[in-house]
């Protein structure tokens, strides 16, 4: 498990499971400070054909962050991987609103908020 | 003196409930400030729940408030992160958040202090919102933002896209230095 520990936050990685899980509080300040996560996410993407990122524990994201969830969506979009899943929970307000429009940055992309 | 206004920018004078942050942008630098933003946004988003209570026995309740909550902590985060980005640290105005709470509306005014360079260029990329569709402005936004390595803007878009709220600006030549800008998001209850 590859992972990154913040004071609000978690996000992990689990090669075997090709899936990467952010949860709690992400309000890092512009894309310099989310390199780590984006790192993370790219790893993601060069595991499988088939990856999965889950968001469903993630209570909030800043603009900056959505900003990076669009990078790497745009990323999966230029390799060809459209076998992507993202998992959100409807009990989260921000990602019954903002989500939709990463499926839109790539039609293909699996939304899955449950 | 001459103000720049955009959009509905409206000045509540009745006795509607309000709460009101202030902070003193030179007095912290602002990696140590940054929690703080999120620290008030989840306060203010906390403290409208008591004028949208829940009935445990109505999800629809439950859901209100939760969408509420959501919508004023994340608005209220962008506008604080914006002001403390884009702020003229070297002038000694406050950055303030006002949050009104009328019977249609809740309303969130941000005052903050930028130099001249700072205001014109906001008031550019208002100028290109006040022109384009919103939707298709944010979509070319996210494209962009992917290939530059930037975010710039996205905080507003979102806020106009996802949460159908109205924004305006007030921009008015400080006395001193600079202008006070101040930016009104307006959401619908």
């Amino acid at each position: 498990m590859n992972g990154i520990e913040g004071e609000n936050y978690a996000v992990n990685l689990d090669p075997t499971a090709a899936t990467l899980s952010m949860s709690g509080t992400l309000r890092l300040n512009g894309l310099d400070e989310y390199a780590p996560v984006s790192k993370l996410l790219s790893e993601l993407l060069t595991l499988t054909e088939s990856p999965t990122l889950d968001l469903s524990k993630l209570g909030f994201l800043n603009s900056s962050g959505i900003a990076v969830l669009s990078r790497f969506v745009i990323e999966a979009r230029t390799k060809g991987i459209d076998n992507l899943r993202i998992v959100g929970a409807q009990s989260v307000p921000w990602q019954t609103k903002s989500l939709r429009n990463l499926q839109r940055l790539m039609p293909a992309l699996q939304l899955d908020i449950q | 003196m001459t103000c720049d206004i955009h959009g509905q920018f409206v000045d509540v004078h009745d006795g509607s409930e309000r709460l009101i942050l202030s902070f003193a942008p030179g007095l912290l630098p602002l990696q140590q400030r940054w929690r703080n933003n999120g620290l008030s946004a989840d306060f203010m988003g906390d403290y409208v729940t008591a004028f949208f209570p829940r009935d445990d026995a109505d999800p629809t309740t439950i859901q209100r408030q939760e969408e509420i909550k959501g919508a004023v902590s994340y608005i209220a985060n962008e506008l604080l992160e914006n002001a403390m980005k884009y702020n003229d640290n070297a002038s000694a105005e406050l950055i303030k958040i006002e949050l009104i709470l009328t019977a249609e509306r809740i309303i969130l005014t941000l005052s903050n202090h930028l130099s001249d360079e700072q205001a014109s260029a906001f008031v550019r990329f208002i100028h290109r919102l006040e022109q384009s569709d919103a939707d298709t402005m944010y979509m070319e936004q996210l494209e962009a933002n992917a290939m530059t390595g930037s975010s710039s803007g996205l905080g507003l878009l979102t806020m106009i896209n996802d949460y159908n709220a109205a924004l305006a600006w007030r921009f008015s030549p400080n006395t001193r230095r600079g202008v006070d800008a101040q930016t009104q998001v307006t959401l619908a209850v």
